[in-house]
């Protein structure tokens, strides 16, 4: 049974289409990417996903429970991609009233698992108005995880975080993906996604436009080897060539300063699959 | 969520509040000093004079004015606690992590109800007390019936809670706001002019503030209350304080409680479904 599943999930807001019939599906224990440009509908689909917002057709199930039911609600995670949490808590206390509205029996020790997984052990009696942005965000990171839930849904978790707090949840995402927690990750960080997910999604104007493996996604493009002529291009050519390649170059009494295999980056896919979109 | 949500509002409220009660103190004190309580007023009644007195008179006109006070001042509150509970929430992000949650939507609501509610009726009551005491002290009246129109009192602010809160499903927090604030004035109008109808035998009016007090059943609990404080005062005095704009306002039916407890499931249950039916 797949951790999450849409099937022609539509969504209008009078009328804007946000949605326009999309499949998507998350395994179990996958962490899957959802990218596309602003607009394209990837927030919707997480808050129909979470039950925050009402499907106009097609159908969402969470871990077998239609999304929005308490079933479902109950084994999911959620980051929003805009929250706040009330001022006067603080960071403790505010993992404590999620433990509750989660019915999670974690106590202390869960709580300070969590604030210690995101960085802020430092901050735990320090209140929310008193944070900065990046540090709200690792809380709501860690509030999504109160519960232990077998699927995440993250909104742009690190939009607010510094290289290093990013870092922080990739090796926090490569922890989930360890205890086989199903994540669906909503980013623009191209390389971030392109470093974790084991799949990627890419939305445009509410409609899937490319899906796929990571690593299936990455088309070779060809063996770039610098001589002294110039960088020469072998296009047609792979990783198992290089070797080949340079020896024929020495061989014809040029020297080689650099070589490198060239494949197709996640951007360049991106790119092309939104195509029009985002100039 | 309760308990913090009382921290945000709590200094506002506490100064208003003491600069109620000194204001009270102080207006009942020098009131006070400037009649002689033991001098009867006459009013002149087709040749007959009739004595008023004038003590009960001035307590209860007083009192009255501290109701409703009281009242103000817990709409207030109430309006403070709840006016952003869903859509102003919703918009800043403070509700979508907690409706997430398994406890869903109609618990969400209805523990703030429950908190707005709790809080609300606690203060109205304890201003209501000190207000009561202040009026004692200086005039050494007491109100024919002290426990049943606090009771009311709270209730009336516990319906202006569940009003504010329906209202914050569908309207932005400063429009909700405003909405609230201006309910309540309409349904004191509606008081005063079912007591002005009452005055001149106008049914016209009487019906307005009839409709009034059932569309708005706080207004009705207020009427009650107002009314039980000189329930057992009679002749004159009674007549007198009926014409004053705090005093012997009107009974309401037996039907007034089941009323109540209906019209709040109603909005509760309409508030519910529209709030189900909400994206956030
Ligand atoms: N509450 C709403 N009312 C009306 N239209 C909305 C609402 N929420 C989203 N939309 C519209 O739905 C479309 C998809 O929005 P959505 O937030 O899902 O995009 P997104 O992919 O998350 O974009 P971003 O990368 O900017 O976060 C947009 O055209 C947006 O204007
Ligand atoms: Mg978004």
């Amino acid at each position: 049974m797949a951790a999450f599943r849409a099937q022609g999930l539509a969504k209008r807001y009078g009328n804007v289409t946000a949605l326009g019939g999309v499949d998507l599906e998350v395994g179990e224990g996958e962490l899957v990417g959802l990218l596309g440009p602003n607009g394209a509908g990837k927030s919707t689909l997480v808050k129909i996903a979470c039950g925050l917002v009402r499907a106009s057709a097609g159908s969402a199930e969470v871990a077998g429970a239609p999304a929005g039911s308490a079933t479902a609600r109950a084994s999911l995670g959620y980051l929003a991609e805009l929250f706040r949490f009330p001022g006067w808590y603080n960071a403790d206390e505010l993992l404590a009233l999620h433990q509750r509205l989660a019915g999670s029996e974690g106590g202390a020790d869960e709580r300070a698992e969590l604030l210690d997984l995101v960085g802020l052990s430092e901050a735990k009696t320090r209140k929310v108005e008193d944070m900065s942005k990046g540090m709200q965000q690792r809380l709501g990171i860690a509030q999504s995880l109160v519960g232990k839930p077998r699927l995440l849904f993250l909104d742009e978790p690190t939009s607010a975080l510094d290289p290093v707090g990013r870092r922080t949840v990739r090796s926090l995402l490569e922890e989930l993906r360890r205890r086989g927690v199903s994540v669906l990750l909503n980013s623009h960080l191209l390389s971030e996604v392109e470093l974790v997910c084991d799949r990627v999604v890419i939305l445009s104007k509410g409609l899937v436009v490319a899906a796929g493996r990571t690593e299936e996604l990455a088309r070779p493009r060809g063996v770039e080897v610098d001589t002294d002529e110039g960088t020469k291009l072998f296009e047609s050519a792979r990783r198992e060539d290089a070797p080949k390649i340079v020896a024929d170059l020495v061989g014809a009494g040029q020297n080689v300063y650099g070589v490198r295999v060239l494949e197709t980056t996640l951007e360049e896919i991106y790119l092309e699959a939104v195509e029009g979109e985002t100039s | 969520m309760q308990e913090s949500v009382r921290r945000r509002v709590f200094p506002v409220v506490l100064i208003l509040t003491a600069a109620f009660l000194g204001l009270y103190s102080f207006g009942v004190y020098k009131a006070y000093q400037s009649i002689d309580p033991f001098a009867t007023e006459s009013i002149g009644n087709g040749g007959e004079i009739s004595l008023v007195d004038t003590q009960v008179l001035f307590s209860a006109t007083l009192f009255g004015l501290s109701i409703f006070a009281v009242l103000f001042l817990g709409t207030v509150l109430a309006i403070f606690l709840t006016h952003a509970v869903v859509r102003g929430d919703a918009e800043r992000g403070l509700l979508q992590p907690l409706v997430v949650r398994p406890v869903g939507r109609a618990a969400l609501l209805a523990g703030r109800f429950g908190a707005a509610a709790l809080v609300c009726a606690v203060y109205v009551i304890l201003v209501y007390t000190a207000s009561l005491l202040i009026t004692h002290w200086v005039t050494g009246w007491w109100p024919d019936q002290i426990f049943l129109p606090a009771i009311e009192l709270a209730v009336a602010i516990a319906v202006l809670v569940g009003i504010s809160l329906f209202g914050s499903i569908l309207l932005s927090s400063i429009a909700n706001g405003i909405a609230i604030f201006m309910v309540f004035g309409a349904g004191l109008v509606a008081g005063l002019l079912g007591q002005i109808g009452e005055a001149l035998n106008s049914d016209s009016l009487n019906t307005i503030a009839n409709v009034a007090s059932w569309a708005l059943p706080f207004e009705a609990l207020y009427q009650d209350a107002l009314n039980r404080i000189t329930s057992d005062t009679e002749g004159f005095t009674k007549v007198a304080l009926s014409l004053g704009p705090f005093g012997g306002a009107q009974p309401a039916g037996a039907w007034l409680w089941p009323w109540v407890v209906v019209y709040l499931a109603a909005l509760g249950l309409i508030g519910l479904w529209a709030f189900n039916r909400k994206d956030l």
